[in-house]
Formats: structure tokens, C-alpha cells, sequence
């Protein structure tokens, strides 16, 4: 065990599973000889040598697209989008074949490619550089999604995807890189995708979040410690969602409010609001409330506080509930 | 000057200026004095832009900022071909090309500093918005030419792109757009040999950029980035080219990154100082200003008086960026649709009661 920031641990999940397995190849913008803008993957270039740490050409549906031929290959790729918005020009080789080549296979071939990137916004920087595009990837058949919280969560679900036999996709959240800390497990350390975490427990109403918004719940549920015991339940895998977790907290406390940081409308939380209408009908006390971005582009930077969701406006959705 | 179909290979670029010793000095035919001059005060506005704002940003008075040191020559240059009715399609590295058009100073900085006072309206200048995502304007402008032509007007488009950039999907699919089309539009790649820490080597296996061209079906010129006259001559002939109907130009400007990518990066990790160093002693200013002096029209009374109504620019743009009142946080919920959704006005409530507002 010792104490990493966020990126600190996803560096270090890439040194154990590229040492692990040899097939593990990563590849990406500015990946090799700068380690990363962000630093994720610094030092494996030296470690591993230049073609198991790639700096690509600047081509975003390239890498991906032949990331896909490298599975064919029987290489496991790990790409690297630079930054959230960054990403979209590979949405086409996502939609249209990453998502389906082992269906069009019938199950004959498997694609154990990862992508990952930093999302979220809060870090003061020019325009698309803060996007929370969880819902493109969701909303894609063929792939799974995980968003970290933690350091220890960022290591272990990375190598878990990377150990996945399909498509993962995984988005940090770049605000906690290098500003969070906490305790990683030294060595392999794989947290199951599929699995939700129980971050802060409590039995009248359940905070619904994920990566960069669970800090947020979490200060929330501290604020109203005095009135309520708040539940935070951290997701952590969107897609296979943990919906036992998920029915099971809103089973007890019976309220539920969903943070997302992403904009409003056909966003995450709305299958999870979707779900829990389906499914938790009779358990729920109160409506459930959505704290989400707004159906806009990112803002300009010295206004964007206002658009993300606060612990004031969960706070608020919290006691509306509890109210209700 | 004639323009050919490039031949892939061949390494020559275009230059005017000498090197005061073995390199003669060249002239751009029609260029008089004053416009010499207006080159020149372009440069050193661009410059002390960049200057200072790479202070203003240690000083935590701006953003994350893309530097552009040493590729003034470029800028000042290409846009020096143009016609104001002609458009500008700016990546961040030419954040402040809209300076040549007469757009503020503070503006610019604006931008920078995350304020809404920084997000003209492009057809104020005629400069469409800061493109972030690398190469994604380049149709737009193929768009915009092509546009332009099919109305009859006789406007062109350039836009600007890096060495990096020519590795993207949308720079191919607008180059080659462009050329199908036959549309009005300089494709302009700035070629500072590197894409963040990737060496153009990593990028590309072609010798040349230029000679993507040939897939296009349209020219390729490459021209030394750091020579303004070059840049300025090369731009001309390809907006005459499409003016006369005659097509896309593709322009490589070879130039040499000689500053961090960004205030963000730390260079020191994958560049190579010493040929820095190297690049900084030929760099593109301080040559314009010695090719002005052997020519006899630059004085240093003159240089001096440039440098101060630049620094001056600057100092008032600055205090006007500042000046600029908070924004309101009314903004988060404008402009994104002509007729908002009647749920904006319900968020904004409650955000301003939840603001204290
Ligand atoms: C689509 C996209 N991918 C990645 C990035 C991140 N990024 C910003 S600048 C840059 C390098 C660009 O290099 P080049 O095209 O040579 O232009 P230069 O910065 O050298 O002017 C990268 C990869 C981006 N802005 N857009
Ligand atoms: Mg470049």
C-alpha cells in the first residue's frame, strides 16, 4: 500500500499490467517520449521500449481504428484520447466497428482494447477541454465504461479493463489527478468491473454519482449530516451498471438524487432516474431529483463554477427529497 | 511566379531574405516601403503580444496560453496577402491574428482569461472563432470558399493548421473537399516540426508536407516559415490562383518551435535545447529587422518607436481585459439555442437563489 495521487495510480496500474502481460501495448498523442500531458504514462517508454509505448500520429479515429486491427494482431491496446472532447473524432470507429466487431463475428474474435481519457471540467482551461461525454460511450452496444473516484479505484479498474476480453472504455476525472490522494493497493490490484462502491453509508436517502461528482456527494452528505444519515453510492462501472447496488440503497433509504456533471437531457443519470422508476416504484419515498449540468456547451472558464453541479444545489435535491 | 504540381521530394524553400553574408537578399516585386513597414509593425505587435502574455500568465492575469514565438513571420505574413473581405480561420495557435483586422487587444486577451469578452463575432474581422480541436476547421473553411464562390463574390478563405494537424481526418477530407470543389481556399500549415512532444518525424512519413498536396490535385509550395517576405509572396500567388478561379493552394511553412507548446508543457523532457538555441538565433523578427536595415528603412528611432506603441497596445489591453465586469452566470444559459428551451429560465431561477443572487 502507498499513497498515490489519482494519475500517480493509473501510472502505476500501467507498469504492472504491461509487466504482466506482454501483449499490452499502449499507444496514444504524446504517450512516449512526454509520458503523457498528464503524465499517465511516464516512464514506460524507457521501461518497455518504443513500440510498447507509442506516440501515434495526431489522428484520433486512426488510433483507434487500428487499435482495432492490433486486436486482430493479438495485441491488447491501450489508447489514450488526450482530453475528453478530444475524442470524438474516434466516435465513429467506436460506434461503427469497435462496438461490433465481435457480434459481426459471432463471438469468433475478441477485442480486449481499452480507451481511456481525462474528462470533466473545473480545471480553468480553454474551450473543450472539460467535457463529460460518458453518455456517447455509454449509449454505444459492444462496449463497457468505468469512471474511477479514487486512486485506488483509478489503478483497479484500469487493469481490470485491460484484462477485459471487450471493449472498455474509462474516463478519469483530470480535476482529481493530481489533487487527490489516497491509499493504493502496491501490485496487481484489480476491482471488478460491474461492481458499485458503498462510499459513505446511510439509511434516509441515497446520493447517485460517479466519478468527479462523488467528492461533491460526499461533502454533501457531510453538510447534512445533522439532519439526515445521506448514503453516497459510487457507481463506478456505468456500463455493466451494479443495479443490485443500486436498488439495494434506494431499497433502504427510499430517496435518491443523481449527480452528474455531463449536460441534462439523455445524460447517465437519466437511465439511472429510468431504472429506479422501473424497478424501485414501491420503495421510493420521494421523487427522484437529477443534479446535472446544463443542456449547453461547456461555459467560459471564469463562469463555469456556476454550471457545475455544487454541494449547494445536491444539497438543496437532497432536502427536497427528504421534504418531499 | 508560375506554380507547378510540386515534384514529391524536392526540398527547396521559397526565400527573400539573405543572411547578410553569403545568402543574398532578395525582393517581393510590388511591395513598397510602407508596406515593408506594415509587415514590420505586425511582427512586433504579434511579438509583444506573445511577450507579454507569457508574463500575464506567470502573473495568473490569463489562462493556459499557446505561445507562438517565432511564428510571427507566418502570421503576419500570409495575412498580409489577403483582402479584408477575405477570411481568417485561426487554430489557438494564431489566437491573435485578429489583431491585423483591427480587432482589440484585449479582446485576445479576453479569451485567455476564460471571460465571454473574448468570443467576437467573426464577421466582425472576418476571422472565424478559435479552432481548439486540432484540424476540425479546415472544411469549415473549404466550406466557407466554396460557399463564397458558388454566390459569385470573389472572397477567399485561408486556414491554419499545424504539422500535426495533416495527420487528422478533417484536414483530409476538407483539403481534398477544397480541391474537388475548386474553392478559393490557402490551406496554411504552420510546420513547427512538432505536434506537442511528437517530431514531425513521428508524424508523418512523407518527406515533405507539400507534397500531400499531390493527392489533392492541387499545389504544394514550402516556404522557409521564418522569412515574412517568403510567406507574404508564396501567400499572394495563391491568392491570385484563387481569385482567378484556379483552386486550393496548399502552403508548408516551415518554421521551428523554439518555446514550450503551451504555458502548460515542459519541453525539456523530449526537445533538443541546443537546436533550440539554434533556432532562436535565426528567428523571424530579429531576421525581418536585419533584412530592414541593410535595406535602409528600418532606424532605430523607428524600431524603438514600433516596439514602444506595441508594448503600449498591450499595456492598455490588458487593463481593458481587466476592466471587463464579471460575467454573469446568466451567460451559462445563452446563446446556445436562438429560442432557449423553457427550462433555462426555471435553472437559472433557482441557480441565482442558490448564488445568494
Ligand atoms: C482533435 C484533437 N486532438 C488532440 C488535441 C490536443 N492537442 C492540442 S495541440 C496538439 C498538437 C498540435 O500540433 P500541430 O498540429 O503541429 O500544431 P502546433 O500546436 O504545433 O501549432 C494536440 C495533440 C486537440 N486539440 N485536438
Ligand atoms: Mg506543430
Amino acid at each position: 500500500m502507498s499513497e498515490l495521487t489519482l494519475v500517480e495510480a493509473i501510472n502505476d496500474a500501467f507498469h504492472t499490467e504491461l509487466a504482466r502481460d506482454d501483449s499490452v501495448l499502449v499507444m496514444g498523442e504524446d504517450v512516449g517520449r512526454a509520458g503523457g500531458v498528464f503524465r499517465a504514462t511516464a516512464g514506460l517508454r524507457d521501461k518497455f521500449g518504443a513500440e510498447r509505448c507509442v506516440d501515434t500520429p495526431l489522428a484520433e479515429a486512426g488510433i483507434l481504428g487500428a487499435a482495432v486491427g492490433l486486436c486482430m494482431a493479438g495485441w491488447r491496446p491501450v489508447c489514450e484520447m488526450q482530453y475528453d472532447a478530444f475524442s470524438y473524432p474516434c466516435l465513429d470507429q467506436l460506434i461503427t466497428h469497435v462496438g461490433r466487431y465481435r457480434w459481426r463475428t459471432r463471438g469468433a474474435m475478441d477485442f480486449p482494447l481499452v480507451v481511456r481519457m481525462p474528462y470533466g471540467g473545473g480545471v480553468r482551461a480553454p474551450e473543450l477541454h472539460d467535457d463529460s461525454p460518458e453518455a456517447y460511450y455509454a449509449h454505444t452496444p459492444g462496449v463497457k465504461v468505468a469512471i474511477p473516484s479514487t486512486p485506488a479505484d483509478a489503478k483497479g479498474l484500469l487493469a481490470a479493463a485491460i484484462r477485459d476480453p471487450d471493449p472498455v472504455i474509462v474516463l478519469e476525472p483530470k480535476l482529481h489527478y493530481r489533487t487527490m490522494r489516497g491509499d493504493v493497493p502496491a501490485g496487481e490490484h484489480v476491482v471488478a468491473l460491474g461492481r458499485a462502491r458503498v462510499a459513505r453509508d446511510g439509511d434516509d436517502a441515497t446520493i447517485v454519482a460517479y466519478g468527479s461528482m462523488v467528492p461533491v456527494a460526499e461533502a454533501a452528505a457531510e453538510l447534512l449530516a445533522e439532519e439526515a444519515a445521506v448514503e453516497v453510492l459510487d457507481i463506478r462501472t456505468l456500463k455493466p451498471l451494479d443495479e443490485e447496488a443500486l436498488l439495494e440503497s434506494v431499497g433502504k433509504t427510499g430517496r435518491a438524487v443523481i449527480v452528474q456533471e455531463a449536460p441534462r437531457t439523455a445524460g447517465y443519470g437519466a437511465e439511472l432516474a429510468a431504472i429506479l422508476a422501473e424497478k424501485a416504484m414501491l420503495d421510493l419515498r420521494a421523487p427522484v431529483i437529477r443534479v446535472t449540468g446544463y443542456d449547453v456547451p461547456y461555459p467560459y472558464w471564469q463562469i463555469e463554477d456556476a454550471y457545475m453541479p455544487s454541494v449547494e444545489r445536491v444539497v438543496a435535491a437532497v432536502r427536497k427529497t427528504l421534504e418531499f | 511566379m508560375a506554380q507547378t504540381l510540386r515534384v514529391p521530394g524536392s526540398h527547396d524553400l521559397r526565400r527573400v531574405i539573405g543572411d547578410g553574408e553569403a545568402i543574398p537578399d532578395g525582393e517581393v516585386e510590388g511591395l513598397e516601403e510602407r508596406d515593408l513597414l506594415e509587415l514590420y509593425r505586425s511582427m512586433v505587435l504579434l511579438r509583444t503580444y506573445d511577450e507579454r502574455s507569457v508574463v500575464f500568465h506567470r502573473q495568473g492575469r490569463i489562462g493556459t496560453y499557446a505561445i507562438f514565438w517565432n511564428h510571427e513571420a507566418m502570421q503576419a505574413g500570409s495575412a498580409y496577402a489577403l483582402e479584408r473581405e477575405d477570411w481568417i480561420f485561426p487554430s489557438y495557435r494564431e489566437s491573435a491574428i485578429g489583431l491585423l483586422r483591427g480587432m482589440p487587444v484585449s479582446t485576445v486577451l479576453s479569451w485567455w482569461r476564460g471571460h465571454p469578452a473574448g468570443w467576437w463575432n467573426p464577421l466582425d474581422y472576418n476571422v472565424a472563432s478559435i479552432c481548439v480541436p486540432i484540424g476540425t476547421h479546415v472544411p469549415h473553411a473549404a466550406g466557407l470558399a466554396w460557399g463564397k464562390k458558388l454566390r459569385g463574390e470573389s472572397s477567399c478563405a485561408v486556414a491554419y493548421f499545424g504539422d500535426g494537424a495533416t495527420s487528422e481526418g478533417s484536414f483530409h477530407e476538407g483539403a481534398n473537399f477544397a480541391g474537388v470543389m475548386r474553392a478559393p481556399l490557402i490551406l496554411f500549415c504552420n510546420n513547427n516540426q512538432w505536434a506537442i512532444s511528437t517530431p514531425l518525424s513521428a508524424q508523418t512519413a512523407a518527406e515533405t508536407l507539400a507534397d500531400k498536396a499531390v493527392g489533392y490535385g492541387i499545389p504544394g509550395v514550402r516556404v522557409d516559415g521564418c522569412d515574412v517576405l517568403a510567406v507574404f509572396e508564396a501567400t499572394r500567388d495563391a491568392v491570385a490562383r484563387a481569385r482567378a478561379g484556379e483552386g486550393p493552394t496548399f502552403i508548408e511553412a516551415v518554421s521551428y518551435r523554439t518555446a514550450p507548446h503551451a504555458t502548460a508543457d515542459d519541453p525539456r523532457a523530449y526537445i533538443d535545447l541546443e537546436r533550440v538555441e539554434e533556432e532562436k538565433r535565426r528567428e523571424c523578427l530579429g531576421r525581418y529587422e536585419a533584412y530592414l536595415r541593410r535595406a535602409g528603412v528600418l532606424s532605430d528611432e523607428l524600431a524603438e518607436s514600433t516596439r514602444a506603441e506595441a508594448a503600449e497596445a498591450l499595456r492598455s489591453g490588458i487593463a481593458a481585459a481587466e476592466e471587463e465586469p464579471p460575467a454573469d452566470v446568466g451567460l451559462v444559459f445563452e446563446h446556445a439555442y436562438a429560442a432557449p428551451p423553457a427550462s433555462f429560465a426555471a435553472e437559472l431561477a433557482e441557480l441565482r437563489e442558490l448564488l445568494g443572487e
